[in-house]
């Protein structure tokens, strides 16, 4: 199957690069991996406290296209998002939008798995 | 300035170059006939045309007309030579011997010997790829029925030892199949020279059509012991039925011949080709690591590994590339490569391995643009890692970065 230019598009130009202070009481970090896919995320948000708005996200991912595609997008779509919002998102969103192939689902589900960890660490933090 | 996209996915497929296309197109609709008509014009001249094929493909590895059976390609041709000799010793003990770094089109008929009750043995490889000819000699057992190992490998480009198998095959009595589909037109492939039994050809892979291929028997049908697998007609003197591929033999006879005259005449420049992408590639980027000898290795290959960078991102960034990242065959699972991974490589670099596969068709110019577009890709890729000594500082007791970093 030939690859999505939105695929090509985020391996290129991939979104939102980098990090956050891991000790910042208002960031949350997600450090998830596949290792029988070799690939490990990591994703932070730095979450407004007084709206609990995610206003800023970053990510760093080392593995396949896809999986660098997969967390580059959702670090768009969490921007600016309620953290309810933001659990909300599915790997079928994620696989639609870059259109993925099904042997690719890990990639996505490794994604969601970033947001959820990285909000998970933000509230343990807030307690 | 260069066309895009650059093709160097030349183990993959070849580009059928146009004089083949251009023997071949009569045979589609003048010369239409079936070879196997034996009573007008239109059969009479599709069997010359075939027997004209069958004699340019024999004289490309040193063979006589009648010891090349054609088949649909090369995966055909390695289930005959496999299959074939097995099929004559079910119900009875029998072993072949191959490689861990053979093609799939080895490996799975291998495991459907020993699904019927066979036995086979899987040679490891030395850490440069080559086959250790005294450890194949200590695999023999008295009920050994076959040794098959390929002449060139299809990802690492490594020329095995084929003459010294031989020898060790010969002296135990024990029949010698090679795959030479990624050998022939890149490195002198003579069936006397290396002493095999059954060697099998692909067109596509030497600017061919695909669709067509060949098995050499020595001797011919009589002297090799073979069963047919596809029966219906007795064609090809009764090992593979099925009305043949005249135009397609055509194509592969006239890219035989351009292989003997013209294409091994142009092995320097590609080498050339191949020493300037593997310099260029150094003097850009670090921490490079060669997959497999480079010695002994046809010009065609570059295979390497871009350590914490994983090939099927770098070949998606490098969209006007053509290239490829384990086996075309297994790159949608993602699996790393089952040959790098044999040279004892970790998964992590094995799935970091490309393989470049150039051709004659290919220029300076395109060897440039590559490494200038890899060096970028591969710098982008490595500032993209969370796994960085420099990026990690934070987590430094983090089982999993701690765990990724221990394992590169």
């Amino acid at each position: 199957m030939k690859h999505s230019p939105d695929v090509i598009d985020h391996v290129q130009h991939p979104r939102n690069v980098g990090s956050l202070p891991v000790d910042g009481i208002d960031v949350g970090t997600g450090l998830v991996e596949s290792p029988e896919h070799g690939v490990v995320t990591r994703l932070q948000i730095k979450v407004d406290s007084a709206t609990g708005i995610i206003n800023e996200a970053r990510f760093k991912t080392f593995g396949c296209g896809f999986a660098i595609a997969s967390s580059s997008i959702v670090t768009e779509w969490i921007k600016g998002q309620t953290l309810n919002k933001a659990l909300a998102i599915k790997p079928a969103d994620i696989e639609k939008a870059l259109n993925l192939s099904a042997s690719k689902r890990h990639c996505s589900v490794l994604a969601e798995d970033a947001v959820k960890a990285a909000i998970a660490d933000y509230r343990k933090k807030r307690g | 300035m260069v066309k895009k996209p650059i093709y160097v996915d030349n183990h993959a497929t070849t580009r059928t170059d146009p004089r083949v296309v251009d023997a071949m197109l009569p045979y589609f609709t003048e010369h239409f006939g079936n070879a196997a008509s034996r009573t007008h014009d239109f059969g009479w001249q599709a069997a010359d045309a075939v027997d004209t094929g069958r004699t340019q493909v024999a004289d490309l590895v040193g063979a006589r007309a009648t010891e090349i059976v054609f088949t649909s390609g090369a995966t055909e041709a390695n289930n005959l030579a496999i299959q074939g000799i097995t099929k004559k010793y079910s119900g009875e003990p029998h072993h072949v011997i191959t490689v861990v770094t053979e093609h799939r089109a080895v490996l799975d008929p291998c495991e459907m010997v020993e699904q019927q009750g066979g036995c086979v043995t899987y040679l490891a490889v030395q850490p440069d790829g080559l086959v250790d000819v005294h450890e194949l000699d200590r695999a023999v057992r008295p009920d050994t029925i076959l040794i098959t190992v390929m002449t060139v490998n299809n990802e690492i480009g490594v020329i095995q030892p084929i003459a010294d198998i031989a020898k060790v095959a010969r002296a135990h009595g024990v029949p010698l199949h090679t795959d030479a589909a990624q050998a022939l037109g890149k490195t002198p492939v003579e069936v006397d020279q290396l002493g095999v039994d059954l060697l099998s050809m692909s067109a596509h892979k030497m600017y061919g059509p695909k669709g067509v291929g060949a098995l050499y028997i020595k001797g011919g049908t009589r002297r090799t012991a073979l069963d047919p697998l596809i029966y219906g007609g007795g064609h090809e003197q009764g090992l593979r039925s099925g009305t043949l591929n005249v135009a397609g033999i055509v194509g592969f006879g006239c890219a035989a011949g351009l292989c003997s005259n013209e294409f091994m005449a142009e092995l320097d420049y590609v080498k050339r080709l191949r020493d300037r992408l593997w310099n260029g590639l150094n003097d850009r980027v670090s921490d490079i690591r060669l997959n497999g000898s480079m010695d002994r290795r046809v010009h065609h290959n570059l295979n390497v590994s871009f350590s914490g960078v994983d090939g099927e991102a770098l070949l998606i960034g490098l969209d006007d590339i053509a290239a490829s990242s384990g086996s075309a065959c297994s790159s949608e699972s993602h699996a790393p490569s089952h040959v790098v991974k044999a040279l004892g490589v970790d998964d992590n670099l094995a799935r970091a391995s490309i393989r470049f596969g150039l051709s004659h068709d290919n220029t300076d110019a395109e060897i440039d643009y590559i490494v200038n577009k890899v060096a970028d890709m591969v710098r982008h890729l490595r500032a993209l890692s969370p796994l960085r000594k420099d990026d990690v500082s934070h987590e430094e007791n983090d089982p999993v970065v701690t765990r990724w970093l221990g394992d590169r």
